[in-house]
């Protein structure tokens, strides 16, 4: 029973963990400015995660996001600048432009899911292209340099990233919302099922009247549906985009989403874990940065035997839980 | 390798076999002979599989043992008692087992599956690298292949053959590893009697060279047929071992159950001569096939008999639209209805169960739970999943369709196959649907589960349901059936009714015979 639990439980343990050698590090760790800037800081994988959690658990994965962000960042920017010589209402401009965010980010999923479903091509090899694609898009938009946001807009819109209620950041708290809508949305509808069902097994899906290649193109959206999202409070986090903005987030989303104890193979999912699984990798970043013990550039190597452990450890429960 | 015949090759003592706390295998006594036919009968979970599991080394004896003659021996006092039995020890003793289960890779060609592990290699070499020889093993192949009567190549791919393609291919593949005894695990659940029969000529041919022969079969005419003694299981306990001469297939039936059998086909009366017709199939056309048309009333049972691969699970999915159809034209209580997908034929109440439980009929690795409710899960939602209703309903068909579950927790697997084969009833009928199609319903399950699964479906056309039942055992379409349509090659060659409906006419149709 125990190691039952251990398997649904193992990422929240995980995360005190991190967090206790968080206190025992560094004072400065407990600080609420600390505190806060973690939890914004993890908002932006997190809520990639979250949307990654879904395509995972439909069996597929998507490499393209880190690329996706960068490009929609980048249109958005541009999109705010050029509005900026018609309209004078800086929060119409931005609604647009989240608006925008959103509509692209939606479409970028539903060209994902087409090319996988309809198409039949890999998961893999389609969003490796799209990766390759938006990230040249957004390396010309910006001639290989940086797009910057207009100071006056960037002047308003820098509260969505700065700004907090409650003493919380918004991010933060537009990521756990999304995570609640996430876990509520494959946890207690019928998609959620469907979703699981065809990660599972395609077959038995057909065999069960389940529209599959719907399922897989919801889940896409809904990841391209996040990365927007995720876009959207990045933006005015530095104001800029460029040719490596969001590099690697696409494999810092999916490592949280497996040390979240979602099934690479698909079939099962975990939201909340996957929460837990973008704040422990963020913690570890920001404990590198207050100790002088390890080195901060060490950072992805400890991430990566994190992810490796994660794994490990949940194959063992599985092997446990089967005999 | 003629053995004198009586030569004991294996001495299994009070086997005994436990996974954790339970159970499975209780002191089974086992004395197999050169040259004979041993049957092992028992219901589903009676422990039939983990038996030759533990005498094949694919599983390990609690306690117990199990004692060989070696091979190159025939003096009895040689018997040997082996500290390690396992798959290993038992293939380099030539004891070779077919699992129920198909173990093939669908990438590969047949001749590649049959060597796999023991390929060949040619003579010469490259810097001390040697080589596959395709050639000798495609020959080696085709030569086991043509005894068996299969009309497929060494090289075709496994993915493409048809299941009883592929358990002929798990024959042939032990065959060429020139088997001392020879178990098989209900190898005719998924051949024709056809090709059941080429395999019983086969087995007797073995039998003549002093192979023994270890037989797991539900269906009793065939042990009556084709074996010598039989072990008689059942809850893991030895019945006893008989032999076959003295028992009647009725004294069989009894002891493997503990209990008498009441008529194994349940009566169902004839729908009404008036009764409306359920779904009428006016034009049912796949690709390169003439079209097909039949038609069913409320309250009958219309079989499908056919050889394997006459295109009878094919016009299925096609009709509920599992497959496209080239032209589909479907009437069901006589307004037309268009079908293009499998959610379509549902909103029509139509439920079609699979012939393939566990590849397309249920998540082996999921709950109960999570299978049961996933085809009606829009009676178990609003806005969000109502979990109290649904394990309401789950509690409910659990006890009307029997289904015996330790651990609602634990995956569907841990279930035997006659209870996965309700839970999968218990999924399709969860909709309530008025036109029922059941592929191959019985396939691989025990006596009792098959007679409850007949009373249930005539229990259905009392409720005015209309049923298809596609089925390769004939005893099972003859027994149920109100009329039967007999396919081949993807067509309709006859229907026939009342007194027609007999073995014979049935293969007349099946093979070509006779057409309508």
């Amino acid at each position: 029973m125990l190691i039952l639990n251990l398997k649904s439980t193992g990422p929240f343990i995980a995360l005190c963990l991190v967090f206790l050698l968080g206190v025992f590090v560094n004072e400065a760790f407990l600080s609420s400015g600390n505190l806060a800037n973690i939890l914004a800081r993890s908002s932006f994988i997190g809520i990639v995660a979250v949307g990654a959690t879904f395509v995972i658990t439909a069996g597929g994965i998507d490499l393209s996001v880190g690329s996706m962000a960068a490009f929609i960042s980048g249109c958005m920017i541009l999109l705010m600048n050029a509005l900026h010589q018609s309209i004078n209402s800086i929060s119409i401009i931005i609604c647009i432009a989240v608006f925008a965010s959103i509509a692209m980010g939606l479409l970028a999923g539903l060209i994902n899911g087409l090319l996988t479903t309809k198409a039949r091509i890999e998961a893999f090899i389609v969003t490796l292209g799209t990766m390759g694609i938006y990230r040249s898009l957004v390396t010309f938009m910006a001639d290989g340099g940086t797009l910057s946001l207009s100071f006056t807009i960037n002047d308003v819109y820098s509260s969505v990233y700065y700004g907090d209620f409650l003493g919380i950041p918004y991010p933060v708290w537009v990521f756990f919302s999304l995570a609640g809508l996430a876990f509520v949305l494959m946890n207690k509808t019928i998609f959620g099922r469907h979703l699981f069902a065809v990660g599972s097994s395609e077959k038995v899906a057909l065999y069960s009247a389940i529209d599959t290649e719907k399922i897989k193109i919801f889940a896409f959206m809904i990841q391209g549906f996040c990365v927007s999202i995720a876009t959207i409070i990045y933006v005015p986090r530095l104001g800029s985009a460029s040719g490596q903005t969001g590099v690697l987030w696409e494999l810092e989303a999916i490592a949280a989403v497996i040390i979240g104890g979602t099934a690479l193979k698909g079939g099962y999912g975990r939201v909340w874990g996957t929460v837990a699984g973008a704040l422990i990798l963020t913690l570890i970043g920001n404990i590198l940065n207050l100790t002088d013990m390890v080195s901060n550039y060490l950072n992805g190597a400890v991430q990566g035997l994190i992810v490796i452990a994660a794994v490990v450890i949940q194959q063992r429960n599985g092997v446990q839980a089967k005999s | 390798m003629n053995k004198p015949a009586n030569l004991e090759l294996i001495k299994a003592v009070r086997l005994h076999k436990s996974f954790g706390p339970i159970s499975v295998l209780n002191g089974i006594d086992l004395t197999i002979k050169a040259g004979e036919v041993h049957a092992i009968l028992g219901e589903n979970g009676a422990g039939k599989s983990t038996l030759v599991k533990l005498l094949s080394g694919f599983e390990h004896l609690s306690s117990g043992s199990i004692s060989v003659q070696p091979m190159n021996s025939e003096d009895p006092n040689d018997l040997l008692k082996r500290a390690v039995w396992d798959q290993r020890t038992a293939e380099a003793q030539k004891v070779i087992l077919i699992h129920q289960e198909l173990n093939l890779i669908d990438e590969l060609t047949v001749a590649e599956n049959m060597f796999l592990g023991v390929e060949r290699l040619t003579q010469f070499s490259l810097f001390g690298l040697r080589f596959l020889d395709r050639a000798s093993m495609d020959e080696i192949a085709s030569k086991y292949l043509g005894v068996l009567k299969i009309g497929i190549s060494p090289s075709d791919k496994v993915g493409d053959l048809s299941v009883a393609e592929k358990q002929l291919v798990e024959i042939a593949k032990a065959l060429s590893k020139n088997p001392r005894v020879l178990i098989l695990d209900e190898p005719t659940a998924v051949l024709t009697e056809q090709e059941s029969r080429v395999l019983f000529a086969r087995i007797e041919e073995l039998k003549s060279d002093g192979v023994a022969i270890i037989f797991i079969s539900h269906k009793l005419e065939e042990i009556v047929a084709l074996a010598d003694c039989v072990t008689i299981i059942r809850d893991g306990d030895q019945v006893g071992c008989f032999n076959v001469s003295e028992l009647s297939k009725d004294d069989m039936a009894k002891l493997m159950v503990g209990r008498e059998l009441s008529k194994l086909f349940p009566s169902i009366p004839e729908p009404l001569s008036k009764a409306e017709f359920a779904m009428s199939v006016s034009s049912l056309e796949i690709d390169g096939k003439d079209p097909v048309s039949f038609a069913l009333k409320r309250g009958e049972i219309l079989g499908f008999a056919g050889l394997v691969g006459s295109g009878r699970s094919a016009l299925m999915e096609t009709l509920v639209g599992l497959r496209k159809a080239k032209r589909r034209v479907v009437f069901i209580n006589g307004s037309e209805v268009f079908i293009s997908n499998f959610a379509e034929a549902r909103a029509n109440d139509i439920s079609y169960l699979t012939k393939d439980r566990k590849g397309r009929g249920l998540f082996l690795e999921k709950t109960v739970a999570f299978n049961f409710s996933l085809f009606a899960l829009k009676q178990f939602s609003h806005w969000l999943l109502d979990s109290a209703t649904e394990l309401k309903a789950l509690v409910k068909a659990l006890n009307l369709f029997d289904i015996r579950v330790k651990d609602l927790k634990a995956g569907v697997n841990k279930l035997s196959g006659g209870n996965q084969q309700k839970l999968l009833i218990a999924k399709m009928l969860e909709t309530a649907p008025q036109i029922i199609i059941f592929d191959e319903p019985t396939r691989g399950i025990d006596i009792g589960t098959k007679s409850q699964i007949y009373r249930l479906l005539a229990e259905l056309t009392q409720k005015g349901c209309a049923i298809i039942i596609v089925s390769s055992d004939m005893n099972e379409v003859i027994g149920l059936s109100h009329r039967v349509a007999v396919m081949r090659d993807g067509q309709l060659t006859g229907m026939l009714e009342g007194k027609d409906i007999n073995d014979v006419e049935i293969m007349r149709y099946a093979v070509g015979l006779k057409k309508q």
